[in-house]
């Protein structure tokens, strides 16, 4: 007989291998789906995954998607551990974006030093403008923060997209809904000559350490670890709520603000109206996989990067649509979801019913 | 403004109402009963995108409306297992359910991109849709929304009236109590939770096949997630819901009051409006934290496991 | 074992003994592993409530199983089968019948949540007299009562007896066994291991077959009069924030150094909104309400407030008193940060040596600090919040329901420690609904009913009669400036 027993103690084996066993279960899904539509799965998988980090080029563009993906997760992981639903990395990633953009274009005939550092500093400023206007309507109204995050990413949205064909576009620029280019000086330096990676995934995987650190060794991160996990105990313990909101959405918004402005003065070069493929949404799933620790979510979005890439490559490669890999990201957080079970309960067989 | 301008954004109201109308009824049933799915949005636009291919494929309207229904209640029972068997998080779940539905969506219906088919037809209900202006704004519409009105009248009954309505309350309000005394607390929610998916799924059909016969990426926008707005605007009464899908069925089409009134503003700017509207009405209706939690299921969103019962 | 018609029989043993899970299993609410039920003499399988009912099997929950948001009828249609609906016609008449005739005083129309506790048990004893119970089990139903409550409730017991329903009784008070009972079964570790006739033994020596060997037992201590005043609170008022809690009424007391007050009453008529006000949990802002050693705190938040000297041990001790999910090391920065926090980093090798000290002082039965709060029992880890608390050399503690689910080492333990702490010097506020040891540990009594505080007595100046008055709420009326409050509400 099987029986479902509860652990009294989480399982720390499962915590990690349940990543591990819900990305297997997700390709074995992906097969079956190839096969289905007539792909050869080896090769699908083989295009999705290996591809991605086959050659100079591709990894370049691979660290590419990485650094806003990661960016927005580490926001977004501290965001979860203080159990605050914050799904609004995307609004404030095109916040960044245009309140970077806004301030960037200014200096299209410059080349100060000075163009770039406040150029990122916008971005980021927006980025937490954009993240601290839920974050009031929270703590002062009670609202709720998942729908009103949400809001925000298509306010947002439409916000980027009338300053494109509006105030920023291009005068120049034959009527297309695109600003002009970014000067040299406002551009973010790429890691190496060739190719578009640049410095913001490094920035990416230092803010995760940071984030980690805080979470560990501060008392700051106990209260966010504390908040998140059992409300009534922090309140208990009589730590300040509002400031533990204050500063995990504002870092979060932060974070998703620079990944938002790196995106346009960086690979992109311009404000154009699709600025992000969902990297906010995809962030969420980059955060859960990474088990909600800053580091883990270095290790999760290189796995969501090549999917990223992969799916672009398997468009080319093999005419299967992009959306391919929206998909992978749902079926992924479900596996996902359903093998953190084991992390609570066990499967026991006996064959004696009694005991 | 003249009477014929007000009669057509009215009609339009309704019009761009229902489709909030049809969902939000399915999550306020499901929410009822106490789990909160934040799948809305993935659900209906697999409702139509199904509602859409079924149609295009076979041109039978009922038949791609059924299809869409199923395919949302097949969606919610994937976050009714992970939720009532493996206890997952009910936000977490939610948004997965609605990220795999965005993808997915977009993954099967890239072939019927700039597919155009006749949907559903107005039908003039006689004598009825003969009374000045109101004749007008309710009865010359399609199938679909007169559908929501009758589905809109069964469940408030339904909710108000009658022992599932009761049992529906007790299990949201109480699980563990409902428990004890025999309901049985997982079935009640799996059957409010494949109640929500349909309904999102005909939401989605009426999209696709009703408001515009045609299939775009995330065509949607949004609209399951203001949906949950409006659940909570509505203090979770069916009434209030109906007013509050048409209140915001008007904020959609401002742009048509505004051009009536002869103004011009940016169309990008205009199309925020729902979302600013939404996040307006959710400070208004928060604000009052011992009414929320008054009105609200008490045990939403909170995990029932009959396995600790023991 | 097994009842014959008419019989009130009591299930008997410490916590965890099993006697919960036997006759949830009788209720069809939980499925036995194996073994039978023989119902008049047929073996019968009871797969769910709805089976139980209709034998004629009735359970009178320990938690109400009672819907707040419905009314007194609604609950109980819930509860019956359709055909059961049928045969009783009207519902709301055939409640009012039955509560003349067993003086119940239930009214069907009223919502659950404007109910007293006392009300609620009555309408779950009304849900199983409406379908004319054969067997009628209560989960430890005085627990929740003030002493006159109880009595009326022996008395509908006793008359229901007598017309042939047989009555599982589960108590943890000896003496009401003694009382009502005419058999007892005692379990132990989930098995039945003695019988006895309640008629003839005393609380003593059922006592004994229920823990077995003769634990060490609470005797009488001494009591103490303090002077010096450490705490105090003057005309208290504070609306609840919870939609049915009970608002604070015009509470006055004071905490005097090396003494304990003990607050006895029926739960849910207060303690948690009085305990969050004093914590500063609640933390709305006030003013001139509350003084701690002479400074008016009523404005500040928890955090200052532990760091001005008071501690505390709320009722939930998982969940809130502690982090289910985080290591007892953890829990212990939770409320300790003075030595162990330096410009906002953590000294975590400080703060682990410090839990183990209090695991080997207050002899916590765990794996080390390293162990989660959830996978510690009960009474080990209220034993380690106690320590944690006391560990803090509070001024002031708070103290609710500190032997709720506890087993009898530890509660001695946990008295142990309050006493100990009391004979320093500390000022504690006990809060709790288990009468009996209010008398044991307090040195002044006062009782909370509807969100009023009684006036405060020496203990030994006090009997359990008037204390059970003042739960029931006589004092309110005689209390002259809260009148025109009462109106009100």
């Amino acid at each position: 007989m099987i029986q479902v027993q509860a652990r009294t103690d989480s399982s720390t084996l499962m915590q990690f291998a349940s990543p591990i066993i819900a990305i297997a279960l997700t390709l074995i899904f992906g097969s079956i789906l190839f096969i289905i539509l007539d792909k050869d799965p080896i090769q699908a998988l083989h295009v999705l995954l290996i591809m991605p980090l086959s050659d100079a080029y591709n990894v370049g563009e691979m660290l590419v998607k990485m650094g806003p993906l990661l960016l927005c997760a580490v926001g977004l992981s501290l965001c979860y551990r203080a159990n605050l639903w914050n799904i609004g990395a995307e609004g404030q990633l095109l916040a960044g974006a245009l309140g970077g953009s806004a301030v960037g274009l200014l200096f299209v005939d410059s080349d100060s030093s000075l163009a770039l550092p406040i150029t990122l500093l916008a971005g980021i400023v927006s980025g937490m403008f954009w993240a601290a206007l839920p974050t009031f309507l929270k703590i002062k109204f009670n609202s709720n923060l998942i729908l009103t995050t949400i809001m925000f990413n298509y306010i947002a949205l439409y916000l980027l997209v009338w300053a494109v064909h509006g105030p920023l576009r291009d005068p120049d620029g034959f009527g297309f809904p695109e600003s002009a280019m970014f000067s040299d000086a406002t551009l973010l330096p790429t890691l190496i000559e060739s190719g578009r990676a640049h410095w913001g995934v490094v920035i990416a995987i230092l803010a995760g350490i940071a984030a980690w650190v805080i979470l560990s060794k501060t008392h700051l991160g106990f209260q966010i670890r504390v908040f998140g996990s059992d409300a009534p105990a922090a309140k208990y313990a009589g730590f300040s709520a509002n400031k533990i909101t204050w500063f995990v959405m504002l870092f979060a918004g932060a974070l998703a603000g620079l990944a938002g402005v790196a995106e346009v003065i960086g690979p992109i070069g311009q404000l154009v109206p699709v600025v992000s493929p969902g990297y906010g949404y995809a962030a969420i799933i980059v955060a859960y996989l990474g088990r909600l620790h800053p580091i883990g979510a270095i290790a999760a979005s290189i796995f969501l990067a090549v999917l990223y890439m992969g799916g672009d490559l398997a468009q080319i490669e093999m005419s299967i649509p992009t959306a391919v890999v929206g998909m992978f990201q749902g079926i992924l957080l479900f596996f996902l979801l359903a093998c953190d079970f084991f992390i609570r309960y066990r499967i026991i067989l006996n064959k004696d019913a009694n005991v | 403004m003249d009477i014929d301008l007000i009669t057509q954004i009215l009609f339009a109201t309704i019009k761009t109402g229902t489709p909030l109308l049809l969902i939000a009824l399915g999550e306020v049933i499901c929410e009822k009963s106490g789990v909160l799915n934040l799948g809305q949005e993935g659900m209906m636009l697999m409702g139509a995108v199904v509602g859409f291919m079924s149609a295009f494929a076979t041109g039978n309207l009922g038949l791609a409306v059924f299809a869409a229904m199923a395919m949302g209640a097949l969606m919610s029972l994937i976050f009714g297992f992970l939720v009532l068997h493996l206890g997952a998080n009910q936000v977490a779940t939610g948004l997965a359910l609605t990220i795999f539905g965005t993808g997915l969506s977009a993954f099967i219906g890239s072939g019927v991109i700039g597919e155009t088919l006749q949907g559903f037809q107005p039908i003039i209900i006689p004598v009825l849709s003969d009374i000045p202006v109101i004749g007008k704004i309710l009865f010359t519409h399609d199938l679909l929304v007169y559908i929501s009105f009758v589905v809109a009248a069964a469940l408030a009954f339904i909710a108000n009236k009658t022992r599932l309505g009761l049992t529906l309350r007790a299990v949201g309000e109480n699980p563990h109590a409902a428990n004890a005394i025999g309901i049985k607390v997982l079935s009640i929610r799996y059957f409010a939770i494949m109640f929500g998916g349909a309904m999102a799924g005909l939401a989605g059909a009426y999209m696709s096949l009703s408001y515009t016969p045609m299939w775009v990426e995330n065509m949607t926008s949004g609209r399951g997630w203001i949906a949950l707005a409006l659940v909570v605007f509505a203090s979770w009464r069916i009434g209030n819901i109906m007013l509050g899908a048409y209140l915001f069925g008007l904020a959609s089409i401002m742009h048509l009051v505004l051009q009536g009134m002869g103004w011009s503003i940016s169309p990008n700017l205009l199309a925020m409006l729902p979302y600013v509207a939404t996040v307006v009405v959710m400070v208004i209706i928060s604000a009052d934290q011992f009414k929320e939690k008054l009105l609200a299921p008490r045990s939403l969103g909170k995990p029932f496991d009959p396995r600790q019962m023991a | 074992m097994q009842l014959s018609p008419g019989e009130i029989h009591a299930l008997l043993g410490e916590n965890g003994a099993g006697k919960s899970t036997l006759v949830k299993s009788i209720y069809g609410v939980v499925a036995p592993n194996s073994g039978q039920f023989m119902w008049d003499g047929k073996e019968v399988e009871i797969k769910s409530p709805a089976i139980a009912r209709e034998l004629g099997i009735g359970m009178v929950f320990q938690h109400f199983s009672l819907f707040e948001t419905l009314t007194v009828s609604q609950n109980i249609e819930l509860c019956l089968s359709k055909a059961q609906l049928e045969t009783i016609g009207h519902l709301g008449s055939k409640i009012s019948t039955l509560s003349k005739a067993y003086g119940l005083n239930v009214d069907p129309d009223r919502l659950v949540h404007t109910l007293s506790i006392g009300e609620r048990q009555r309408v779950e004893i009304m849900r199983c007299l409406v379908q004319d119970v054969k067997l009628l089990i209560l989960d430890e139903p005085t627990s929740v009562l003030t002493p006159q409550e109880v009595a009326g409730l022996f008395d509908v017991l006793r008359r229901l007896s007598s017309e042939g329903c047989s009555i599982m009784f589960i108590s943890h008070k000896l003496h009401e066994v003694t009382e009502i009972c005419h058999s007892a079964t005692i379990l132990r570790g989930g098995k039945a291991i003695d019988t006895c006739d309640p008629r003839i033994e005393t609380p003593a020596s059922i006592a004994k077959m229920m823990v077995g060997d003769l634990a060490e037992q609470d005797a009488g201590y001494s009591k103490k009069i303090g002077t010096e005043t450490l705490f105090k609170a003057e005309d208290l008022t504070l609306d609840s924030k919870q939609p049915f809690g009970t608002s604070l009424k015009h509470i006055s007391f004071e905490l005097k150094k090396g003494e304990i007050l003990g607050v006895a009453g029926v739960a849910g008529n207060g303690q948690d909104e009085l305990m969050a006000a004093i914590s500063g949990e609640d933390g709305r802002k006030l003013k001139n309400v509350m003084w701690l050693d002479g400074k008016d705190i009523s404005s500040l938040g928890a955090g200052t407030r532990r760091s001005l000297g008071m501690a505390y041990v709320p009722e939930e001790r998982l969940g809130r008193g502690a982090v289910p999910d985080m290591s007892l090391a953890e829990n212990t920065l939770l409320t300790h940060k003075v030595g162990f926090v330096k410009n906002g980093w953590v000294e975590w090798k400080a703060v682990k040596q410090y839990a183990k000290s209090i695991i080997d002082q207050f002899k916590v039965k765990c794996h080390g600090e390293f162990s989660h709060a959830k996978s510690l029992s009960g009474g080990n880890l209220q034993k380690f919040i106690m320590g944690r608390e006391i560990g803090q050399n509070p001024k002031v503690l708070i103290c609710a329901h500190p032997t709720w689910g506890v087993d009898v080492g530890a509660a001695l333990a946990i008295h142990q420690a309050l006493l100990a702490l009391r004979d320093q010097g500390a000022a504690i506020l006990l809060i709790s609904e288990d009468i009996d040891e209010l008398f044991l540990l307090a040195d002044r009594m006062a009782a909370i009913c509807d969100g009023h505080l009684s006036p405060t007595v020496h203990t030994e100046k006090t009997s359990i009669d008037q204390i059970g008055e003042w739960m029931a709420g006589t004092f309110i009326n005689t209390n002259t400036h809260d009148t025109n409050q009462e109106t009100a509400a």
